[in-house]
């Protein structure tokens, strides 16, 4: 934690760790345009499942909490290390946009995360661990379904995956190189399994938000 | 002397590390596009020595491309637009006719400016004083047969040793991070039998001058590489943070 490369590798790590959950969250999504009550067992387990809940869970929390506080830590010593800016910024040359704006295309999703634990995780929490709410397995498709009524809220939701998209399409294929994994046979599969992975997924949680926005509109 | 230039310079001038400096326009004249960028600022420094005025400093030595010692970002780009060349061997014909130049130094804090676009790469040096090298007590070489080097290891390890330390993967980064430089000097010893006993100490002691001397963090953008005037690899970093994550792993205090 006190130099740099450990810095960076933790943030790597983190970051794996984030993509995997995105991975899985996107699988129990995508049954809910499936099967409401694929869905509904699914969310269910994960809900009530001890492993998940009181192990899995905090982990998660604390690789989303220290992945974004690690995140703006960097960006700040980054921004110090050159006090003086250049006149003329030929950056574009050399490195892409995504690459880049990490922090922007970062606190936009911490922004959505926000309206995303405010619409979920804390009724969620707060069902079952503050009201002690009956255990009910039918009840998550139906709240998954309110959510996507209101068009603004969709839209949100949609424009927050994209920018998670050019998050992704940096920080996949980065966490391997700040781990010390590059590899002349490996590397390209690499960085196209990332690009594949960075823009499949967000678009599939766009796709599920849109569908049930669409058959909620008839 | 027909296809000469007529050209704007937007130089940075400051007069001491201390001063807060700023851009000067200057109009040059008469520019071949034979001349080489140095060639160039040369001929304006005589200009403004018969003037009486101040002439601009700027770094340079061998201008062969081998020494590192000139520097300067041109129009934002280190080294100027060219990849693969230092400024001392970008030529004139690389800009046209009535073309705006920007030439500022290499921005980072941990390359103060000594004055104008001269800046203090000393930095470079505490780093590798802090273990770039081979400890080596006295006697005669030994045979070289006696360290056989597998071809590639000393391919990699040639390829790495090639940079010079000119210092622009730095300006470049946009973190101002020194990365590639450190990341090549500890592979070109890391990939070498010689260089391999004292890999651990080495990687840990370069990395933590590194971060003490105040340079930004590695977020892997690539641009180093781009700008590398001597196409030094990302390969270079990987490497460094495994040799990095073991040393400290195994490290025993």
């Amino acid at each position: 934690m006190k130099t740099s490369i450990a810095r960076k590798i933790l943030m790597a790590l983190s970051g794996l760790f984030l993509l995997l959950f995105l991975f899985q969250h996107f699988i129990i999504n995508s049954l809910s345009v499936i099967s409401a009550d694929a869905f509904n067992s699914a969310s269910h387990f994960m809900g009530y499942n001890p492993i998940i809940q009181f192990i899995i869970q905090p982990i998660l929390l604390f690789a989303v909490i220290f992945h974004l506080v690690m995140g703006i830590v960097l960006e700040a010593k980054n921004r110090k290390a050159r006090s003086v800016k250049y006149a003329v910024n030929g950056a574009a040359a050399n490195s892409t946009w995504m690459s880049r704006n990490m922090i922007i295309t970062g606190l936009t999703v911490l922004a959505f995360l926000g309206l995303h634990f405010y619409d979920f995780w804390f009724p969620e929490i707060g069902y079952k661990y503050v009201e002690f709410g009956p255990e009910d397995p039918g009840r998550y498709f139906g709240e998954l379904q309110h959510k996507f009524v209101n068009p603004v809220r969709v839209a949100l939701y949609c424009t927050a995956f994209i920018f998670l998209a050019l998050h992704l399409l940096h920080g996949f294929q980065s966490s391997f190189q700040s781990v010390g994994f590059r590899h002349n046979r490996y590397t390209p599969a690499i960085k196209k399994l990332g690009n594949i992975y960075a823009i499949a997924i967000p678009l599939g949680f766009i796709v599920i938000a849109l569908f049930h926005y669409v058959s909620l509109l008839n | 002397m027909s296809n000469t230039m007529k050209l704007t310079l937007k130089i940075w001038r400051q007069k001491g590390p201390k001063d807060s400096g700023k851009l000067v326009d200057y109009p040059v004249d008469h520019v071949s596009p034979d001349m080489s960028f140095l060639e160039m600022l040369d001929v304006l420094n005589e200009q403004l020595v018969e003037k009486g005025e101040e002439p601009v400093a700027f770094d340079h030595d061998c201008r062969e491309g081998i020494c590192g010692m000139c520097s300067l970002v041109i129009n934002g780009r280190a080294h100027g637009p060219q990849t693969g060349v230092t400024t001392c061997q970008l030529h004139m014909r690389s800009f046209k006719d009535g073309d705006t130049i920007y030439i500022e130094p290499f921005r980072a804090n941990s390359f103060p400016v000594i004055k104008d676009l001269a800046v203090d790469r000393g930095a470079f040096d505490r780093i590798i004083q802090a273990g770039g090298y081979v400890s080596v007590n006295t006697g005669a070489a030994q045979d070289a047969n006696n360290l056989p080097v597998n071809k590639n290891d000393a391919d990699k390890a040639f390829s790495a040793a090639t940079c010079i330390g000119c210092g622009a993967c730095v300006a470049t980064c946009k973190n101002a991070s020194a990365m590639l430089f450190v990341s090549a000097k500890v592979s070109q010893l890391a990939l070498l039998p010689q260089g391999k006993v004292e890999a651990q100490d080495r990687v840990l002691n370069m990395v933590h001058q590194m971060d003490l001397e105040g340079f930004g963090n590695c977020t892997n953008t690539g641009a180093c590489e781009v700008e590398c005037p001597k196409g030094i690899s990302l390969d270079n970093i990987a490497r460094m943070n495994r040799e990095y994550m073991v040393a400290s792993l195994k490290k025993e205090n």
